[in-house]
């Protein structure tokens, strides 16, 4: 997938945002600082800017999801555009249209953006291909491979409550394997340069060659990963992971992988707890630790809307679209 | 493009000078009881940096940023170089000194007024300038100005520089 070329334009900036990968830090820097001039949009008393007035955002959910698409829908009205929320797994693939054809149909309604989750790897990839001149895709999470949005506010988390990147050890505890938050966080955090990234996990969520494929260092023992992190990063334990040979069960997982504040007290004492959401309480998290005062989850939400609004106002690029008669 | 000097730091607080008398004549003769102070980004906050000193105002100043509010968003897209607005105070009710530093084509200005009224609805708006040069494509005029000046249409007038400012003029070949 040669996605670094795919969502630049000739001047190196975004006209899709589909992965972290290919992106360099002055681009990661760029989205983070843009994000922070629409933190305050939500404290004025007309919560919008005009950016993208005129423009239509179809979000485009093929896998369910809340909180992803209505901060995705609310950074699109914020940003003043209009907004249509396709749930399409209820509507036309079930009577049989293929993805391009759901993409030529919304094109013909006139969008200039998709914003698209998908199950199967790739697929915001071949939206971008396919998309008309001009059209913007957002990926909201496509199978394994990315869920860039996500690494975004999570990294804008971090400067927000850390400031530098370098000094900091991060650790990622849970389905390294399936998750695609996690590849796209430890593409993030390597870019922006920490000092380690850690991940933490039985060795059946881990890819057999993490430590060079992904640069991280690789922990089976919480305890011994956790110890001096700065930050600390669950991700969501997925229920049908336990139907496989994969886990023994939520308790077993809980024993050994939980994240309890017995166990924070080995990371750094300002260490921050994060979360991508939805919580299992008392399987990956302990509810102490998730309403704890180190627990920065629900400001992760809030930034989720900066994100996005950075990034759907950066990619409906018009220079994208080589009409620089302006 | 080639730049010219037009005018050094010191030419031009004594400039800003003379605005602060104007700004004190005339809030007394408008009756703008405890007016707040808002600059333009980049150079218009300069200029209200220095007027604020100069007026001796206490509340912070207020920034703006009118990168999401630019008529020409579509056509040439963000400015990467955005930063927050950032207005501490309430604007509702408020008397608002706005300040930039040239007033040309008046759509800044009209961009800076639509992002106010979205903070709140002000008593009134009084627009300062520190330069007032000629080429308005819309009908707003200051109400303080710090110098006038006629350039041709590919002549391009702005302040650059911090702590050492200074008016340069660009022309376009």
């Amino acid at each position: 997938m040669n996605s670094a070329n795919l969502q630049l334009d000739d001047n190196g900036s975004l006209k899709h945002f589909l992965t972290i990968d290919g992106l360099k830090r002055e681009h990661l820097v760029s989205i983070l600082d843009v994000a922070e001039s629409f933190l305050n949009v939500s404290d004025r008393s007309v919560k919008k800017v005009p950016a993208l007035r005129g423009k239509v955002v179809a979000n485009l959910f093929f896998e369910n999801s809340t909180r992803t698409r209505t901060t995705f829908e609310l950074a699109a009205k914020r940003l003043s555009a209009d907004v249509l929320n396709l749930n399409i797994s209820v509507s036309a693939t079930a009577k049989g249209e293929t993805l391009l054809d759901t993409l030529r149909n919304l094109e013909a309604m006139h969008v200039d953006m998709f914003v698209i989750r998908h199950a199967d790897s790739g697929a915001a990839h071949f939206i971008a291909q396919h998309a008309r001149p001009g059209v913007s895709v957002i990926n909201a999470g496509d199978g394994r491979h990315a869920h860039p949005t996500q690494a975004m506010l999570d990294v804008f988390t971090i400067r927000q409550m850390k400031g530098d990147f370098t000094p900091l050890k991060v650790a990622i505890i849970g389905d390294i394997l399936h998750s695609r938050v996690a590849r796209s966080q430890i593409l993030a955090l390597n870019t922006l340069g920490v000092s380690e990234v850690r991940v933490i996990a039985p060795k059946t969520l881990l890819p057999h060659d993490a430590r060079e494929s992904l640069g991280v260092h690789v922990f089976h023992d919480l305890e011994e990963g956790i110890t001096d992190a700065d930050v600390v990063i669950m991700l969501r334990l997925q229920k049908e992971r336990m139907d496989g040979a994969l886990l023994a069960s939520e308790q077993e997982y809980f024993q050994r992988f939980g994240v309890t504040q017995a166990r924070m007290k080995l990371a750094s004492p300002d260490a921050i707890v994060m979360h991508p959401g939805p919580l299992n309480r008392g399987v990956e998290i302990e509810s102490e630790v998730a309403d704890g005062p180190q627990s920065v989850i629900l400001e992760q939400v809030s930034n989720g809307i900066a994100i996005r609004m950075a990034v759907m106002a950066m990619a409906m690029n018009p220079r994208a679209l080589g009409g620089e008669s302006a | 493009m080639e730049l010219q000097s037009f005018l050094s730091h010191e030419g031009i607080l004594s400039v800003i000078d003379g605005m602060a008398q104007k700004t004190r004549a005339l809030a007394e003769q408008r009756n703008l009881e405890n007016f707040a102070i808002i600059g333009i980004r980049t150079g218009g906050v300069l200029v209200a940096e220095a007027l604020h000193e100069k007026l001796g105002i206490t509340e912070p100043l207020g920034t703006l940023d009118i990168a999401f509010y630019r008529d020409d968003f579509s056509q040439i897209g963000l400015n990467p170089e955005v930063k927050p607005s950032q207005i501490s105070f309430d604007i509702d009710g408020r008397h608002i000194l706005l300040v930039d530093d040239v007033i040309h084509t008046g759509r800044t200005i009209r961009a800076a007024l639509n992002e106010i009224f979205d903070y709140g609805r002000p008593a009134s708006v009084t627009l300062a300038a520190l330069v007032d040069r000629d080429g308005r494509e819309l009908p707003v005029q200051a109400d303080i100005i710090g110098l006038e000046v006629t350039l041709t249409s590919n002549e391009q007038i702005k302040l650059t520089g911090e702590d050492d400012m200074e008016l340069v003029i660009g022309s376009r070949q």
